[in-house]
């Protein structure tokens, strides 16, 4: 047990440099250098490759080989890989902050919209979920499935336009944009609430009535056991295997924002730090983002296949 | 023995899994509905399409493209059925140019998913051993990255780079270079629910008896792969298209609006990110037209994934199938 822990744990290395090769490839390789878009269009030569100089646009990309043994790791890619393992992210350069800074102001605003939106829809599509199944083949169900197929084919801009317009705008019910007050987070978490619970529903209610035709209900209905007690003691319990993947998952995305309301409600989160940084072209920000981000994925991903042994005695590992 | 062979019954050829399929979509209502709506909408593509190309080979402005300065911003009227824009261009033409867009994202974005994941999965799954660790590892990386903000920074980079790029004019002449770069975006992420499905299938159609036969018969393993197991696994690229496609247009939607997206064609992102500005106008209509538009679509298209899933494959036919 404690050498599989060990070795899925190991298994977080080979993946998050991978990740840093793809972040790497996207934004220095496809996207070209760099300066020119930091510099603006009435940019020198000079410039430019002073600003390529700064931060290093002009190493290799790899492995360096000019004067060849001193100098080998003097490239990118070595180099931001050991900047980010000494959780040094470097300065952003649309404001001029350290970035470790900019993360942990924006963790909290992050956190504020993702926590409650994340219990709330969790509650809401397993409760749903209960129910569908429970009235499984009846119009509640037909009624609830259809509804959540529905909720889910419209933008969830429409959503955020029409919260905005109406609550917000019209009735005057909440604040439009901002972070000031916990008011300012209801908006955000309704909208993603009515956005989200749709998917989650129909997940959940797949999970459960995949459980309701096996064996064992049918062999518990034969004992007489009440619908509500199949339902909450035999069915639950054993659909909360994929129900705790699904949610252990998740949580990493808590810290990275959610990266549309944020941008719409203009809450500083992490989520809206992120969307600036793409379009400034700010890096840095963007590796320390996407690493943490993929870091953060993977230590949970393990960490469900670890729950899983803890939560379904069946399952065991070689 | 003649009666025998002469059996109606013993001489008709056995029935696909095409035919079985299609009589089991014909029996669900709602799947049937679906397709209807489905048909219109291809027929409304096909007819943008035309449009679209007509004028572009034509060297000409197309009709949606030309704006009338003095009819601008208008309510509906009964030559305008849901009104003009900022520009005085139909709204309606604006839509049916935007559901081009969207099948048009749908069809590039395959382009690469398809290919990338079918032949990635195959390979992963059919030789196992080191192939396949690499293909697994490969994947698991795409999948790590939060997949909104490999999107968005796929199309974004890869936009620049095609408008810095000269040799790509040729191609933005006819493709818009937002919508090239959505679509290259959403495909290197969009490749890896298709390869796990694909290599599953394969891991497993690997061991099964008519692969030992063919083996033994001294078939290569391109062809095992490609002639023997990849019609029995086909079905599921149709399945994995069907519904991923929804996904693809409310993606698109959202790019468009964050201004990574499509630039100078009216896709229903943009209506949208335009319709807004003028809902505090009193301006509704617009934007409850591109809502509607896409909707049904993508309404459609989940329903009918759904039952077209149900259908080709009974094994993944969850206790769902049985109501929706």
């Amino acid at each position: 047990m404690a050498a599989y822990i060990i070795r899925r744990l190991l298994s977080i290395i080979p993946i998050t440099v991978g990740v840093m090769l793809i972040t790497i490839f996207v934004f220095r390789v496809v996207g070209g250098n760099q300066a020119y878009r930091i510099a603006g269009k009435n940019a020198t030569p000079a410039r430019i490759a002073q600003i390529s100089h700064d931060r290093g646009y002009d190493k290799p990309l790899f492995l360096n080989f000019h004067d060849f043994p001193q100098h080998l790791f003097d490239a990118q890619f070595p180099q931001l890989c050991g900047n980010l393992l000494r959780f040094d992210f470097g300065k952003s350069i649309a404001t001029k902050q350290r970035v470790s800074t900019m993360l942990r102001e924006g963790a909290l605003p992050s956190l504020c919209v993702t926590t409650p939106l994340f219990f709330i829809e969790l509650f809401l599509g397993v409760g749903l979920a209960l129910l569908a199944a429970y009235y499984r083949n009846t119009w509640i169900d037909r009624g609830l499935v259809l509804l959540s197929v529905m909720g889910m084919s419209v933008s969830s801009l429409v959503y955020i336009m029409l919260a905005q317009y109406w609550l917000a705008s019209e009735w005057r019910l909440f604040p439009v944009w901002g972070f000031e007050s916990p008011r300012y987070i209801v908006l955000p978490v309704l909208v993603g609430v009515i956005a989200g619970v749709g998917g989650e529903l129909r997940f959940y209610r797949t999970v459960m009535l995949d459980e309701m035709y096996q064996e064992y209900v049918r062999t518990a209905r034969a004992k007489g056991v009440s619908s509500q007690a199949i339902l909450f003691n035999h069915v639950l319990r054993n659909a909360l295997i994929p129900i705790l993947t699904n949610v252990i998952v998740a949580i990493p995305f808590l810290y990275t924002g959610a990266l549309l309301l944020e941008n719409f409600f203009g809450i500083p989160g992490l989520g809206r730090l992120t969307v600036m940084a793409l379009f400034n072209f700010d890096d840095d920000v963007v590796f320390a983002t996407t690493f943490i981000g993929s870091i953060l994925f993977v230590l949970f991903n393990a960490l469900t296949d670890i729950a899983y042994t803890w939560a379904d005695p069946r399952i065991r590992i070689k | 023995m003649s009666t025998l062979v002469h059996d109606p019954v013993v001489t008709a050829p056995p029935e696909g899994l095409w035919t079985l399929a299609w009589r089991q979509l014909r029996r669900n209502r709602l799947a049937m509905i679906c397709l209807t709506i489905l048909c219109v909408y291809t027929a409304t593509w096909l007819y943008a399409e035309g449009v679209y190309w007509n004028a572009k080979l034509r060297g000409i402005t197309p009709g949606y493209k030309v704006s009338h300065y003095e009819i601008r911003n208008q309510s509906p009227t009964s030559s305008h059925p849901i009104g003009t824009n900022f520009a005085g261009r139909d709204n309606l033409a604006q839509l049916i140019q935007g559901t081009r867009i969207a099948f048009e994202i749908g069809l590039l974005t395959s382009i690469i998913v398809i290919p990338l994941g079918f032949v990635l999965g195959a390979l992963a799954g059919y030789f196992g051993g080191k192939l396949d660790s690499v293909i697994v590892y490969l994947f698991s990386v795409v999948a790590s990255v939060p997949d909104i903000l490999l999107i968005m920074s796929i199309t974004y980079v890869t936009r620049t780079a095609v408008e810095r790029n000269a040799a790509m004019q040729s191609v933005t002449r006819y493709i818009d270079a937002g919508l090239l770069a959505i679509c290259v975006g959403m495909g290197f992420t969009g490749w890896v629910g298709l390869c796990r499905i694909i290599r599953g299938e394969y891991l497993k159609h690997r061991e099964r008896q008519y692969v030992l036969a063919a083996r033994a018969l001294g078939v290569g393993h391109g062809a095992i792969m490609f002639r023997h197991i990849m019609p029995n696994v086909a079905h599921l690229i149709i399945i994995n298209f069907s519904l991923r496609f929804p996904g693809l247009i409310l993606t698109e939607v959202v790019l468009s609006y964050l201004g990574i997206g499509i630039a100078s064609e009216p896709s229903w992102g943009t209506i949208i990110n335009d319709a807004k500005q003028r809902l505090w106008l009193g301006n509704w209509w617009e934007l409850a037209g591109a809502t509607i538009a896409m909707f049904f679509l993508v309404l459609a298209l989940n329903l009918f994934g759904d039952a077209l899933r149900d259908a080709l494959d009974p094994k993944l036919r969850t206790a769902e199938a049985k109501t929706a």
